[in-house]
Parts: structure tokens; C-alpha cells; sequence
């Protein structure tokens, strides 16, 4: 009787430690971004799909337990999306937000989940501060970053023959590191910079800085700025003419959402960087296909990123046998990428997913076949090329392991 | 909330009973202000209450001088950088810190006042929103606030040396004090003699110039200290979330603290209190609904003008129980 009963209280404490591998019986995966304002095509509630799309390919469980996925729209707001972030976490239970458009957002949110032990995957941020300066043990930068954008557009078009640039630069300090970063890619790679003007940010009239750059004679004329401020500037300058007037237009943050707004007319000829391209491979146009579905859009690199991304975190948690942070973020550094998004992909123990990325050229409208084919792609950087080495990457972690 | 009106004069029993009713409200929106973190989330009410003293602020120059600022996110957004910076980079004190972040927009009052108070009506809010533009660029490009990407990481501290402000209860308390102190400090501006010069001045300023008041001293007085305490909020903001960004500079948020004040009611105390608490509680609820935030914000706002002209708390002291309870706003 005694022996029953031991094996019963032992059944019984195995059953409870087997429960108690997965925190409150969910795992709650949070997806945080601008659904509202200017980068609602960007990321928006098609990030939100995508993670639907995630959970619903996983099989919609994990270690048996279900798994949620709440959405919140942050406003472009960091005092918002901390408040949603930190409700999210004290009172909901939720286990990890990503997504994070907008850098102060990224950083801010990054930063509580190191505090609240929690893990955040970035894809809608640029900043290269999250996995450098300001790196965390729980959190990850997935889709890209500033420093793969301008290896991607610097250096890989200097390659294509675009070896004289002029910058248009937005005048502020997001600017200038995008045209630092990629002017040091232009010449590291034999080209060179023949100068650059300033413009405001939020300007509406891009017309002297485009006759300077159209004056320059630079081969390239890199757009060092985002959203409508590249937006507006790719219209003036297809006003111009200036891309028939021989000369190349490189957007350095700019996606397939982006150009699909604007139309292959005025778009057609910019050269941009995704580390995602849906018509590229089979199965990508696959995924693409069931997106599109489900969304009337193609995915660009922040929606396929976030679907990488949730992905990537419930196999962490099935390899893991547990939805303990420490554990799963353990397993999110070692854990090779393999799945639609990234091909060998890898993180570096600053969190930086290591994954190639694409240079990629708008075709002429003419050229384009099926709806939302805007691209070819011109050249493949390896990973290790487009994202800055873990080491060097200023985060106090690598140096600590 | 509001002083009774002595030309009135109802019967003594009626104003006793309305003074005890006025008391009872009163402390029950203390005791509301005392347990309401046991219900509902710590970081979010001390959100409520930073908007709250940033709009009182506002209203203290909106509401009781007659000035519409159109760039008081300079002082929220400047107090919430000087607190950040002094707080991270210099390592000072979390009661230091904010003081150097008030003292700091009370500097930017003191700037923009002095070329702003020339001009009157649209004229001022054109150059105070020009002046604020100003020091958002002057934001965005300084090396200290990061640009785009903001202070980020600012401890909050021990708040003099006791409170350890890193307990969410332990910061409630030290914001809900820190508004209390600064509603006290505008109940007390308009409520004083010279409370009421800036409210002559308000009605007519003409008049009032003619009866002897240096009319532009007031004016920037006014609205240097309206620029202090909009700072204050900014900075207490600041330790709250533990970063300071762009988006407090933002113009938009100058037209947000409108728009909460228009809510709430201008020229009543408690009226930009309500109007903050509504919008933000907006914008929390809002977030995580599939419904587009800045259009149902934007409705609400539009349905209140055409409806509550008043506000909502200045259209309740306008109802038959609030004129009862002798409320009155000051517009």
C-alpha cells in the first residue's frame, strides 16, 4: 500500500513537473508594431498574419500546450509600446514580443525584457545598436539591419559597376550613418564618393538636391533617408528623368511594401536590399503564395522575417522542453536557421541572426510578368559579409563569452 | 476642485451642504488616487498622471491667461531629456535629476516666452510651434539624445536616498505625490492675486494694461511657469518609462495636450486631468483593438467639440448639479 502510494505521489510529481515546463499552460507569443501610422505596410498586421501563419505551420501547439499570439498596434509611441509591453508581461502572461518597428521602440522594449527576463525577437527595427552598445542576453535582431543594408547597397552595386556615388542624406543621425556606413562600403570596394547634400527630414521638395545629385554625374545617387522622405525623392526624381538619364537610384532602407505603394512606374530601375525575396525560390513563392492569401500583399523582409522569427522560437521551445527563457534563448543562439526565410542562417552570441541578403534592381514595368514580381535579383551577399562579426560588434556579451 | 462663487450667493445651509459635498468628492478622488494601483497597472496610471500635470500645465496658460502655446512639447520633451541625461550620463539623484529637467524647460519658457508674448493669438501659437520645431531639430541632430533612437536604459534610482523608485508601487506614490504637489502649485498660481491679474488679462488685456499691470511680465511669467511644470511632467515621464525620446518633442504631442485639455475642459482644474486619463486610456485600449487608433481618436475629439463645447468636466460644472454644488470653470 505504501509502495502504491509513493508511486502515485511520484506519478503525481512528475505530471506537475511536466506541466510547469511550459509557464501558465500557453505559450504567448506578442507582436508590437506600427499598425496605424507610416510604416503600417512596413511591418503592420501583416506581421501579425505572419505569425499567425508561424503558429498555424507549427502545427498550433507545442510540448502540447497551445500557443497564442496577441497583437498591439505601439503608434510609433515608445511610451505606449512600454506600456503594452510591460502589461503584456506582468499581467498576460505573454513570453516574447517581436516584430518592434522603429529603433527607439526596439531598443526601449529590448531593454525592459532584459529587466523582466523575456525574450525579444526584432525584425522591423534598423538600429545595429540592439545587438551592439545595447545588446541583451534574451534579446535577438532578426530580419536586418542598417550596416546589411549598406554592405548590401555599397559595396554589391559598386561590383554591378556603379562605382561613383552622390548621396542624398537625410539630416539627422540616422542619415549619416546610413551614408557612412555606406560610403565606406563604396570605397573599401574601389569605388567613390563624389559628394553628398543634406535635406531636412519630412521634406516635401527634393527638386534642388536631385539637380545637384543629376550635376554630380555620380553613377549611383544613394537615398540616405526613409519612408516618405525616399518615397517623395524616388518621385521627383522619376520626374526628372534621371534614372533614363543613365544614372542609378539606390534606396538604402526601402522594401517590397514600399515599392508596390509607389508602382513600378515611378519605382522601376531603384536598386534596394532585402534579405527576402519572395519570387526567388520555389519555396518562397510558396509561402509567398499562402501569405498573399490570406493578406492581398506579397511578404517583404520584416513579414517573412517575423515568420522566421516565430518559427525559430517555438523550435527552440520543442528542442528545449520548456518555455524558460533561459533555456530557449540558449537554444536561439545555437539553433541553425533553416526554414523559408534564411538558409543556414546562424546568431552570433549577440543575438544578430547571420543571413544572406539581397541586392536587388525594380524592373521596368514592361518586364514585369505577374503582379508584385518587381524584382531581380542582382547579387546574393553571404551573411557573414552583409552583418557586422559578433566581435566586433561592440556588445559586452560576446567579449564575455 | 473649483473656488465657489461669492457673487452668487446662495443661501449659508445651501453652501455649507455644497462646500461638504465638494470636500466628499474631493477626498474620495484622493482615496480613488491612493488605492486605484491595486486594480489597475501601476506604469500605466503613472502614465495617466504625467499626462495629466503636463495638460494642467498647459491649461494654466490656455485656460487661465488666454495663451494658446502651440509648443509645449518642447518643455515636456526637454524636461524628459535634461532628466534623462542628468540622471544616466551625470549619475545624479532621481530628485536632482528632475529638478535639473525643470529647471532646464523653465530656461526654454523663458526663451521662447520672451520672443513669443510679443504676438498674440494665431501669431503666438505660429511662433511658439516654429520656436518648439526648432528644438525638436536641435533634438534630433544633438549628440546627447541619440537621435532616433533615444536615451534609452535611464535608471530610475533612490528617490532621497530611501524609496527605491525600481518597484512599481514605490514610483506610483513618488509620481502621485509629485502631481499632487504640482496641481497644488497651480491651484495655489489661481487662486492667488496674481492668479487673478492673468485671468483680467485673459478677458481684457487692454483693461488690464490700463489699470497699471505690466501686462507682458504677467504673460511670461505665465508661461514660464506653465513651461516649468509641463518639464516636470517630462521629467518624472522620463524616470517612468526610463528613456526619453523624440516623439515627446514631436509636434504632435504639442496637439495632443490640446486636444486632452479641450476633452477635459479648459479653465478647470480637474478638467485636463479627465481629458489626459481619456486619451491616453485611448490610446492603451485602443492599441491592442483592430481598430485604427488615430481615426476613433479623432472622432472622439470631433464629437466632443460639437457636443460638450465645454469639455466634459466643464459641461458637468455647467449642468444643473454641477451649478447646484456651486462648480464654475474659469472660461
Amino acid at each position: 500500500m505504501a509502495r502504491l502510494l509513493t508511486s502515485v505521489a511520484i506519478l503525481g510529481a512528475t505530471a506537475t513537473a511536466a506541466m510547469a515546463q511550459v509557464s501558465d499552460d500557453v505559450v504567448k507569443i506578442g507582436i508590437l508594431n506600427d499598425q496605424s501610422g507610416v510604416y503600417a505596410d512596413f511591418g503592420g498586421t501583416y506581421s501579425y498574419q505572419a505569425a499567425l501563419m508561424a503558429v498555424e505551420d507549427f502545427g498550433g501547439t507545442v510540448l502540447d500546450m497551445p500557443i497564442e499570439v496577441v497583437t498591439a498596434d505601439h503608434q510609433n509611441k515608445p511610451d505606449v509600446a512600454s506600456n503594452i509591453a510591460r502589461q503584456w508581461y506582468d499581467t498576460e502572461q505573454v513570453d516574447a514580443i517581436m516584430e518592434l518597428t522603429t529603433s527607439s521602440v526596439a531598443l526601449a522594449v529590448q531593454a525592459l525584457s532584459a529587466e523582466a527576463d523575456k525574450i525579444t525577437m526584432t525584425t522591423g527595427a534598423a538600429t545595429t545598436e540592439l545587438t551592439g552598445a545595447q545588446c541583451t542576453a534574451n534579446g535577438f535582431h532578426w530580419a536586418y539591419d542598417t550596416h546589411a543594408l549598406a554592405v548590401g547597397t555599397g559595396g554589391a552595386l559598386v561590383e554591378q559597376g556603379g562605382d561613383s556615388w552622390f548621396f542624398l542624406t537625410a539630416d539627422y543621425a540616422f542619415g549619416y550613418s546610413l551614408e557612412e556606413q555606406t560610403g565606406a562600403y563604396v570605397t573599401a570596394n574601389g569605388g567613390e564618393v563624389l559628394g553628398s547634400v543634406r535635406h531636412p527630414l519630412s521634406s516635401n521638395d527634393f527638386s534642388s538636391f536631385l539637380l545637384q545629385a543629376q550635376a554630380s554625374g555620380a553613377k549611383v545617387i544613394g537615398l540616405a533617408n526613409a519612408g516618405l522622405d525616399t518615397q517623395n525623392a524616388i518621385k521627383s526624381a522619376a520626374e526628372f528623368g534621371i534614372v533614363q538619364g543613365g544614372q542609378r537610384l539606390a534606396a538604402l532602407l526601402f522594401t517590397l511594401a514600399e515599392v508596390h505603394g509607389l508602382g513600378a512606374e515611378a519605382a522601376q530601375g531603384l536598386t534596394l536590399t532585402e534579405s527576402f525575396y519572395w519570387n526567388r525560390t520555389d519555396e518562397s513563392r510558396e509561402f509567398a503564395q499562402r501569405f498573399f492569401e490570406r493578406t492581398q500583399a506579397m511578404p517583404n523582409m520584416v513579414h517573412a522575417g517575423t515568420y522566421s522569427a516565430v518559427t525559430q522560437y517555438l523550435k527552440a521551445i520543442q528542442a528545449a522542453g520548456t518555455d524558460a527563457t533561459a533555456a530557449v534563448s540558449e537554444l536561439l543562439h545555437t539553433l541553425p536557421v533553416d526554414d523559408v526565410f534564411s538558409q543556414g542562417g546562424t546568431v552570433g552570441a549577440n543575438g544578430r541572426l547571420i543571413t544572406d541578403v539581397y541586392l536587388l534592381e525594380v524592373k521596368a514595368p514592361a518586364d514585369i510578368t505577374t503582379d508584385w514580381d518587381y524584382f531581380n535579383v542582382l547579387a546574393t551577399i553571404p551573411g557573414s559579409e552583409a552583418f557586422i562579426d559578433p566581435a566586433e560588434s561592440g556588445c559586452a556579451l560576446v567579449a564575455a563569452n | 476642485m473649483s473656488h465657489s462663487d461669492a457673487t452668487a450667493a446662495p443661501a449659508p445651509a445651501a453652501v455649507q451642504g455644497a462646500t461638504r459635498i465638494k470636500a466628499v468628492i474631493l477626498l474620495a478622488m484622493l482615496g480613488f488616487l491612493l488605492l486605484v494601483p491595486m486594480f489597475l497597472y501601476p506604469i500605466f496610471l503613472m502614465k495617466i498622471l504625467c499626462f495629466a500635470l503636463f495638460a494642467a500645465g498647459f491649461n494654466l496658460l490656455l485656460g487661465y491667461t488666454g495663451l494658446l502655446s502651440f509648443g509645449h512639447a518642447a518643455f515636456f520633451g526637454g524636461g524628459a531629456y535634461f532628466t534623462a541625461h542628468a540622471v544616466k550620463v551625470w549619475g545624479l539623484s532621481p530628485e536632482l535629476g528632475i529638478l535639473v529637467g525643470v529647471i532646464g524647460a523653465a530656461g526654454l519658457g523663458l526663451i521662447m516666452g520672451l520672443i513669443a508674448i510679443r504676438r498674440q493669438g494665431i501669431y503666438f501659437a505660429m511662433i511658439t510651434l516654429a520656436l518648439s520645431q526648432m528644438f525638436f531639430f536641435f533634438c534630433l541632430q544633438a549628440a546627447f539624445t541619440n537621435g532616433e533612437d533615444g536615451i534609452q536604459s535611464v535608471p530610475r534610482g533612490i528617490f532621497l536616498g530611501v524609496l527605491d523608485l525600481s518597484n512599481q508601487i514605490n514610483m506610483y506614490y513618488f509620481v502621485l505625490g509629485v502631481f499632487l504637489l504640482g496641481i497644488l502649485a497651480i491651484w495655489r498660481i489661481i487662486n492667488s492675486p496674481f492668479g487673478m491679474i492673468l485671468k483680467s488679462i485673459r478677458e481684457n488685456e487692454a483693461r488690464a494694461t490700463s489699470l497699471g499691470y505690466t501686462v507682458a511680465r504677467y504673460k511670461l511669467a505665465a508661461f514660464v511657469m506653465s513651461a516649468a511644470i509641463a518639464g516636470l511632467a517630462g521629467s518624472v515621464k522620463s524616470l517612468v518609462f526610463q528613456f526619453a525620446t523624440l516623439t515627446d518633442v514631436a509636434w504632435q504631442m504639442s496637439g495632443e495636450v490640446i486636444l486632452m485639455t479641450l476633452l477635459g475642459g479648459i479653465g478647470t482644474l480637474i478638467g485636463p486631468v479627465i481629458g489626459a486619463g481619456l486619451v491616453v486610456t485611448l490610446q492603451n485600449y485602443l492599441a491592442t483593438s483592430p481598430l485604427p487608433v488615430t481615426v476613433i481618436t479623432g472622432v472622439v475629439f470631433m464629437v466632443c467639440v460639437l457636443l460638450f463645447r465645454r469639455g466634459l468636466v466643464g459641461e458637468f460644472y455647467a449642468s444643473r448639479i454641477g451649478r447646484r454644488l456651486g462648480f464654475k470653470s474659469d472660461s
